[in-house]
C-alpha cells in the first residue's frame, strides 16, 4: 500500500531545507523498496519545526521536525512510518499543544490538504460559503459580514461590511475587488501562507465579495517578494476557471467573476489602498487624497473595495458558518480569530490564529516558549514597521483593537517581533525613520522630509551618547507633525515606533532614565 | 509589447527585467510609444519601484532582509559579513561582475529569520557560515 507523507512546499518551509528533505525521503524509500506517495502541502506554521514531516498512519498524522536530510534514513530504520518513536517525533499533529490550543478558523485547512488540489478543497469544508452566497440576496451577504464583526485584518481593522455596502450602493458601469497581498511588514507572514497553502479560500472569497457588491472583476496585487505564492494562485486561478468556480458561469449559477493576478515591484507603500490602485493603473505609487473613497472611486474610477488576504479569507467560513458562529469569538469590538505571527527573536516562532483577547504575554511566553537566545524580552513590536514598540509592563495588554489604540499602539495586521535585551532602541527608532525615508512614496512632506529630519536627529542623539542631547524635544515635535499631516499611514504612524522607542527607553537615547508614567 | 494601455506597464517592464535582467534606455521609447505615455512617464514609473534597474546587475543578485524580526536575529552582522565578504556596498555589484548585494524589507520569512533571497531562492535561519555556503554554491564553487 503506498503510503502519505506530507512535506510542506510553503516558501519557508523550502527555505530551510524541504526539497533536499524531499529528495532524501524519494531516495531513501526507492532503495528500502518502499511505496510512498509525497503530498506537498502548506504549513501547520509550526515554524521552529520545519521542516514538518507528517507522516499518515493509523487514521492520523504522525509529526516528526525539524527534519534534516541527514536524518532521514535514521527515521525510517525507527519506523517512522508506522509513527515509529524518534528524537525528532511530537506524536499526532493534531495533539501538539502549539496546534491543538489554537482556535483555526479561516487557516482550518492550513498544512492539512494539498493547496492546489480542488477536491481536497471540497472535501475539507471549501465552497459551501459561496455555495450559500449564490442562492442568498447580495444585502444578505453583507448582513452576514456584518453580524460576524469582521473588521479589516490589514491594519487598518475598518468594519468589512461597511465598506462592502458602500460600494454595494454605489453606482458604477465596472466595480472591481481588489485583494490587498502586498504583505510587507516585517514580522507578518499569514497573507503569504494563506496564498501559498490555501489558495482556494481566497478565491472563493472574493468571488463572494464580488457577489455581494455586484463586481465581476478582481485583481490580487501580490508582492514580488513572493514568487511561491505567485506560482501557486497562478496555478489554483487556472484550476478553478477549468472547474467552474472562476469565470462565466461560477458553480453553474450563471454568474460570472473573472480574476487577475498583478505582481507589485517592491515598493512597500503599495500596500497603502490608494498607492495600490495607482500601482495597478500603471503608475507611479503615489498615495491619492481621500476622498474620494476608493469605495466609490477605486481602481480606474470605479467603485472598488479593497480588502486585505486575511480578511477576504475569513468571508468563506462566515458564510458557510453564519455571522453569529463567527461573532461568538473575540473580545469587546474585536469579534472572530486573528492569525497573530510570531516572530523576532523567540523560541517557538509561527501562526497561531486564535481569538481576539489573549494576551501578549500569553502568545509570546506559552506560544513563542520565551526568546530563542535564551536572554529576557525586552521589547515587542506588534503591528509591522509602523507599530509601537512594547516594553514587559505592557504584555498583559489583550489583544483587541481598542484595547491597543488606547496606549498608542496597534494591532495591525496581527504581527509580533521580539527583541531581547541585547537591542538597542535608539538605532531602532532611527530605523523606523530610515525606513520611512526610503519607502516614502513622497507626495507628503512631512513623511518626505519629515522622515530624513527624524534620521538626521536621531544620528545626532545617537553620537552624542552617553551625553544628553536636547534634541528629545525636537525629536518629538517632529514626530507630532508627521502624526498630524502626513498623507497616509506611512508617514502618519512612522513615530508610533519612534516616540514609544523614546517613551519606554529613554536610557537608550543619552536621556534619563524612565519617567514614571510614559504615555505609549 | 502591443498594448496601449498604460495599466500595462509593470507587467511590460516586469517581462523586460526578467529577460534582461534590467529595462535598457533604448526601450524607454518603445514602452513610451506602446503604453500611450510620454517617455518621461515611462521613466518616473521605473525609478519609482525598487524592484527595475536601469543598470545591467550582477550575474546573481543577493538580497538580504534589513527589516525588524531579521534584525531581531542578527541580520545586522550578517549584513556586514555579505559586504566585507564580497567586498561591496548595498546597492553595489562586485568587481567581477558576479553578484549585485541588495537590502530588501521583508521576505515574509519572518519565522525563520534571518532571511536572505540568492536570485529567486529564498533562505531562512542564515548564519554567516551557512551565507557562505549559499554565495559558494550559487557561484558554482
Amino acid at each position: 500500500m503506498t503510503q502519505r507523507i506530507f512535506v510542506p512546499r510553503d516558501a519557508s518551509a523550502v527555505s530551510v531545507g524541504a526539497e533536499r528533505v524531499v529528495r532524501a525521503i524519494e531516495h531513501e524509500a526507492q532503495s528500502r523498496g518502499l511505496a510512498v506517495e509525497i503530498v506537498r502541502n502548506g504549513s501547520r506554521g509550526l515554524y521552529w519545526l520545519e521542516p514538518l514531516i507528517e507522516i499518515e498512519t493509523g487514521g492520523q498524522r504522525v509529526a516528526y521536525g525539524p527534519v534534516r536530510p541527514e536524518d532521514v534514513a535514521g527515521l525510517f530504520d525507527a519506523g517512522w512510518l508506522q509513527g515509529g518513536t524518534h528524537a525528532l517525533c511530537h506524536g499526532p499533529s493534531e495533539d501538539i499543544p502549539y496546534l491543538k490550543r489554537q482556535t483555526r478558523l479561516t487557516f482550518a485547512r492550513m498544512g492539512v490538504t494539498d493547496p492546489l488540489s480542488l477536491e481536497d478543497y471540497r472535501s475539507h469544508g471549501g465552497l459551501k460559503g459561496l455555495e450559500r452566497a449564490l442562492a442568498m440576496k447580495a444585502e444578505d451577504i453583507v448582513g452576514a459580514v456584518d453580524t460576524g464583526g469582521l473588521r479589516g485584518r490589514g491594519g487598518a481593522g475598518f468594519p468589512t461590511g461597511i465598506k462592502w455596502r458602500t460600494v454595494m450602493n454605489a453606482s458604477g458601469d465596472q466595480k472591481y475587488i481588489v485583494c490587498n497581498a502586498d504583505e510587507g511588514d516585517s514580522g507578518t507572514f499569514s497573507d503569504r501562507m494563506l496564498m501559498e497553502g490555501d489558495p482556494y479560500c481566497l478565491i472563493e472569497g472574493m468571488i463572494i465579495a464580488g457577489l455581494a457588491v455586484g463586481a465581476d472583476t478582481g485583481y490580487i496585487y501580490l508582492r514580488s517578494e513572493y514568487p511561491e505564492a505567485w506560482d501557486v494562485l497562478e496555478e489554483a486561478i487556472i484550476t478553478a476557471t477549468r472547474e467552474g468556480v472562476l469565470g462565466d458561469n461560477v458553480l453553474g449559477s450563471g454568474r460570472r467573476f473573472e480574476l487577475n493576478l498583478f505582481k507589485g515591484a517592491g515598493a512597500y507603500v503599495c500596500g497603502e489602498e490608494t498607492s495600490l490602485l495607482e500601482s495597478i493603473e500603471g503608475k507611479r505609487g503615489l498615495v491619492r487624497a481621500k476622498p474620494p473613497l476608493p469605495a466609490l472611486q477605486g481602481l480606474f474610477g470605479q467603485p472598488t473595495v479593497v480588502n486585505n488576504v486575511i480578511t477576504l479569507a475569513s468571508v468563506p467560513w462566515i458564510l458557510a458558518q453564519g455571522g453569529e458562529a463567527y461573532k461568538a469569538h473575540g473580545s469587546g469590538r474585536s469579534r472572530g480569530t486573528l492569525p497573530f505571527q510570531l516572530a523576532g527573536n523567540l523560541k517557538h516562532p509561527g501562526l497561531v490564529e486564535v481569538a481576539f483577547g489573549m494576551t501578549l504575554r500569553e502568545l509570546l511566553y506559552d506560544f513563542g516558549g520565551g526568546s530563542a537566545s535564551g536572554r529576557p524580552i525586552r521589547a515587542v513590536q506588534v503591528g509591522g514597521p509602523l507599530g509601537a514598540y512594547l516594553p514587559e509592563s505592557r504584555f498583559d495588554l489583550p489583544l483587541d483593537y481598542e484595547a491597543f489604540t488606547a496606549v498608542g499602539a496597534t494591532v495591525g495586521h496581527g504581527g509580533i517581533v521580539a527583541f531581547d535585551d541585547s537591542v538597542d532602541m535608539a538605532k531602532m527608532a532611527r530605523y523606523a525613520m530610515e525606513f520611512c525615508a526610503i519607502e516614502s512614496c513622497g507626495k507628503c512632506t512631512p513623511c518626505r522630509i519629515g522622515s530624513v529630519r527624524g534620521v538626521e536627529l536621531l544620528d545626532g542623539m545617537m553620537a552624542a551618547r552617553p551625553q544628553q542631547s536636547n534634541d528629545d524635544a525636537l525629536l518629538r515635535d517632529l514626530c507630532q507633525t508627521m502624526l498630524d499631516g502626513s498623507l497616509c499611514a506611512m508617514g502618519g504612524m512612522t513615530p508610533y515606533p519612534v516616540l514609544s522607542a523614546l517613551d519606554h527607553y529613554p536610557e537608550d537615547f543619552g536621556l534619563a532614565p524612565k519617567r514614571k508614567e510614559a504615555s505609549a | 509589447m502591443s498594448s496601449t494601455n498604460q495599466a500595462d506597464l509593470l507587467p511590460a517592464l516586469h517581462q523586460l527585467q526578467e529577460k534582461l535582467g534590467y529595462i535598457p534606455d533604448d526601450a524607454i521609447a518603445d514602452l513610451a510609444r506602446t503604453h500611450n505615455m510620454s517617455r518621461a512617464e515611462v521613466v518616473g514609473v521605473i525609478g519609482f519601484y525598487h524592484d527595475f534597474h536601469r543598470t545591467p546587475p550582477g550575474r546573481q543578485r543577493l538580497r538580504i532582509c534589513r527589516a525588524e524580526s531579521c534584525q531581531a536575529m542578527g541580520a545586522d552582522a550578517l549584513a556586514m559579513h555579505a559586504s566585507e565578504r564580497l567586498g561591496v556596498e548595498f546597492g553595489a555589484t562586485t568587481a567581477d561582475g558576479e553578484v549585485t548585494l541588495e537590502a530588501v524589507y521583508c521576505l515574509g520569512n519572518c519565522a525563520c529569520s534571518p532571511a536572505v533571497m540568492l536570485d529567486g531562492e529564498l533562505h531562512g535561519r542564515v548564519s554567516t557560515e551557512r551565507l557562505d555556503a549559499i554565495l559558494a554554491e550559487g557561484r558554482g564553487t
